[in-house]
């Protein structure tokens, strides 16, 4: 009785779990079809069975360079990932292992940044970006997402090395390690799950970003997100030939995700069963 | 050191020189047909300019705005030309954001400009955007949909005429909807043809005093026709179509009527996407019975360049090849009469190539020459603009009141209701700004 409700009690979490899964990746299945439809299919109404043309990707590659911003889109993002993870492990390393009574507060603090609405910074971020010759420069968008990414980046890393028994760094210690050997000999092969997870979310959400990468690039720097913006159209339609262009921008981590995610929910799970 | 080294080296400092003088153009622009054209046309003016390379920033309509606002405010200099529409060319004007266009040249047929577009380009008799392409609204209507149903179309028909044509050519059956109107909000959606349909009726946005009028009978009777007329003879849906939206509907053989841009005409009598381009007619923006109004509708995309430019003689240069007459002659030999920028310059509408190539030259020359937007209303207003207000906090007003009419096309609101909304928001908006005392 027990195994056949444990038997049911499955198949019905696994049911939920595709439904879910495909409510999710509805939205992305259904630009890809729209990408292989003609325009006045795109916006009539309804429908999962594309005419099957490839009109709209020739649009795209006549219209628009893809490769410059898609090449603006990966400096960015690992540039601002490797940027970030620079800063956030000594940050995690002292808030998990040397903690204060204030350390709380500061991870509070670095989170709360993240709940200000974006456009409120805007003209003081755009003015110090002009007054230092960083607008439209890949230095500068690498900054800035390294800069909005970094609280997250922080707090992850944390919760990982908070798992990681403090005996082991003191047994370190005791071995003679001083403090970068104890992060790069001892912390960080242990934490290598969730610092990768970490690194590619945090490639992820570089790659998707799109109101600083716009705001603050117009030819040089600009990445995809930029790209994809570019086809929308006030007068004449243009969903089908958005989506062709929102499909190339996405299927790189896309395909990143895909053969990552392994170590993604590894890392992401990292510490939650013992 | 030989002669010929010194030579040589002479020859390279040049050649540096000169790759130093080439400018570089960054211009801001909406991903528009005729814009994507003079795109791909831009190698002739380089071509011509060799000192001169140009990029281009291809943007949504709203963050280009947002983008060009940004980078004027804080002069960061990031754009040379920016594409931006009549609502803005005034205000940024007066602002100081914009240079006047004094350098385009003396080839440059400045009369040749419609009187109303330049009017509305021009402030203390300076240009200060040149335009590109530009529209009023017109009706386009299915003929054969009319001789079916024993109607004829008046050349200056009355709303009440249309009304009920609409009415009577809709099919349900077939999927044939009577009329297709704007319903999606915003101020340049829904708010576009309601502001339009309201100036017809005899209403206006605000008196004298900049107090809102949507208390008004004028407003009451505009919007309930509107709303009745959608339910009895639009599209399903109405509430969530735009300018596309309807295109589509129309190209499809789903509308009788459709009252947009007249930068249509070119979409739905183009047999290439449209099922119905050889049934096509087109009339004038309706007015109500004994109004003299037909909507004052009027647009134009225009080549501006902003003030903190530092390349403002060679954007000067550009912007004047890309609304020149040659430049339109250009067009018309690659791509053909009927695809070269319209609405900008009286000679296109004498040139009988053109009217032949476009049979909605006509009726497009007269709406926009009907559509005067210093004198927008039938009574008097403090402010300039047709199927818009020309004040900087129109664009958020417009469509916070767009939300509220949209809504009575879903059948969420009652007229009453949004109207009162409007009339409220629309106050305290006011009031906030400083225009009511």
């Amino acid at each position: 009785m027990a195994r056949k409700s444990t038997t049911q009690s499955k198949i019905v979490w696994t049911v939920i779990a595709w439904v879910v899964a495909l409510v999710i990746f509805f939205p992305i299945l259904y630009a890809v079809i729209t990408s292989f439809k003609t325009e006045p299919e795109a916006i009539d109404g309804f429908s999962l069975i594309p005419s099957g043309t490839f009109e709209n990707y020739i649009t795209v590659q006549t219209q628009r360079d893809y490769f410059k911003p898609f090449t603006n889109s990966v400096i960015l993002s690992i540039g601002s990932t490797i940027l970030a993870l620079i800063f956030a492990i000594p940050a995690a390393w002292a808030m998990a292992f040397a903690p204060t009574r204030r350390t709380k507060d500061i991870l509070m603090w670095m989170l709360s940044t993240k709940m200000m609405p974006a456009v409120a910074v805007l003209l003081p971020i755009y003015i110090l970006f002009r007054n230092f010759g960083l607008l439209d420069t890949r230095i500068g968008l690498t900054i800035m997402l390294t800069l909005i990414n970094l609280p997250i980046v922080v707090w992850m890393l944390y919760t990982y090395f908070r798992e990681i028994p403090g005996e082991i760094l003191e047994a370190a210690r005791m071995d003679g390690a001083n403090l970068w050997k104890e992060i790069v000999y001892v912390l960080t092969p242990m934490a290598v799950p969730g610092i990768a997870s970490t690194l590619l979310l945090n490639i992820i959400l570089a790659w998707n970003e799109a109101f600083w990468t716009i705001q603050l690039s117009t030819t040089n720097a600009a990445p995809l997100t930029a790209f994809i913006a570019s086809f929308s159209s006030p007068q004449g339609l243009f969903w089908a030939k958005l989506s062709a262009a929102s499909t190339m921008a996405i299927a790189p981590i896309l395909i990143l995700g895909w053969f990552s995610q392994k170590q993604l929910v590894r890392g992401l799970t990292f510490g939650a069963v013992k | 050191m030989t002669l010929k080294t010194v030579l040589l080296g002479a020859c390279s400092a040049l050649a540096f020189a000169g790759m130093a003088s080439a400018e570089t153009l960054t211009i801001a622009t909406v991903n528009n047909g005729d814009m994507v054209r003079m795109q791909s046309l831009t190698s002739e003016f380089t071509k011509a300019n060799p000192d001169i390379q140009v990029e281009w920033v291809t943007l949504e309509e709203n963050v280009l705005r947002e983008r060009v606002t940004t980078d004027i405010a804080a002069g960061g200099g990031q754009y040379d030309i920016v594409t931006i529409g009549n609502y803005e060319v005034p205000i940024w004007a007066k602002q100081k954001w914009l240079l006047p266009l004094e350098g385009l040249g003396d080839k440059y047929d400045m009369d040749d400009l419609l009187p109303a577009i330049r009017g509305g380009l021009s402030m203390d008799g300076k240009l200060y955007a040149a335009p590109f392409y530009g529209e009023s609204a017109m009706i386009m209507y299915r003929k054969d949909l009319f001789e079916k149903a024993g109607l004829t179309m008046p050349e200056k028909p009355t709303w009440e005429f249309i009304a009920d044509a609409a009415r009577k050519t809709t099919d349900r059956k077939a999927d044939i909807s009577g009329m297709c109107l704007r319903g999606k909000a915003g101020w340049g959606e829904n708010m576009a043809f309601v502001s339009a349909l309201n100036n017809s009726f005899g209403g206006r946005w605000f008196d004298e005093q900049w107090k809102p009028q949507f208390d008004q009978p004028e407003w009451k009777a505009a919007l309930q026709f509107y709303a009745d007329l959608m339910k009895d003879a639009g599209p399903s849906g109405a509430s969530s179509n735009g300018f596309n939206e309807n295109l589509t509907l129309f190209q499809q053989g789903k509308c009788g009527m459709w009252i947009d841009a007249t930068v249509a005409a070119s979409f739905v009598s183009n047999p290439k996407d449209s099922k119905v381009a050889d049934q096509v007619g087109y009339a004038m923006f309706p007015n109500k019975e004994g109004i003299d109004n037909h909507g004052k509708w009027l647009w134009s995309w225009n080549l501006a360049v902003p003030a903190s430019s530092k390349k403002a003689e060679s954007a000067q240069k550009f912007i004047s090849w890309a609304t020149s007459k040659e430049y339109t002659a250009l067009v018309a030999s690659k791509e053909g009469w009927a695809n070269v920028p319209p609405g900008t310059r009286t000679s296109l509408y004498k040139n009988e190539e053109y009217t032949k190539a476009a049979p909605f030259a006509a009726p497009t020359l007269a709406a926009m020459d009907a559509a005067d937007i210093t004198k927008p209303t039938v009574k008097p207003v403090p402010y300039t603009g047709g199927q818009f207000v020309a004040i900087p906090e129109f664009q958020a007003l417009g469509t916070t009141v767009g939300q509220l009419f949209s809504a009575v096309i879903a059948g969420q609101s009652t007229v009453d209701d949004a109207l009162a909304a409007a009339q409220a928001t629309a106050t305290r908006d006011m009031t906030r700004a400083g225009y009511i005392k």
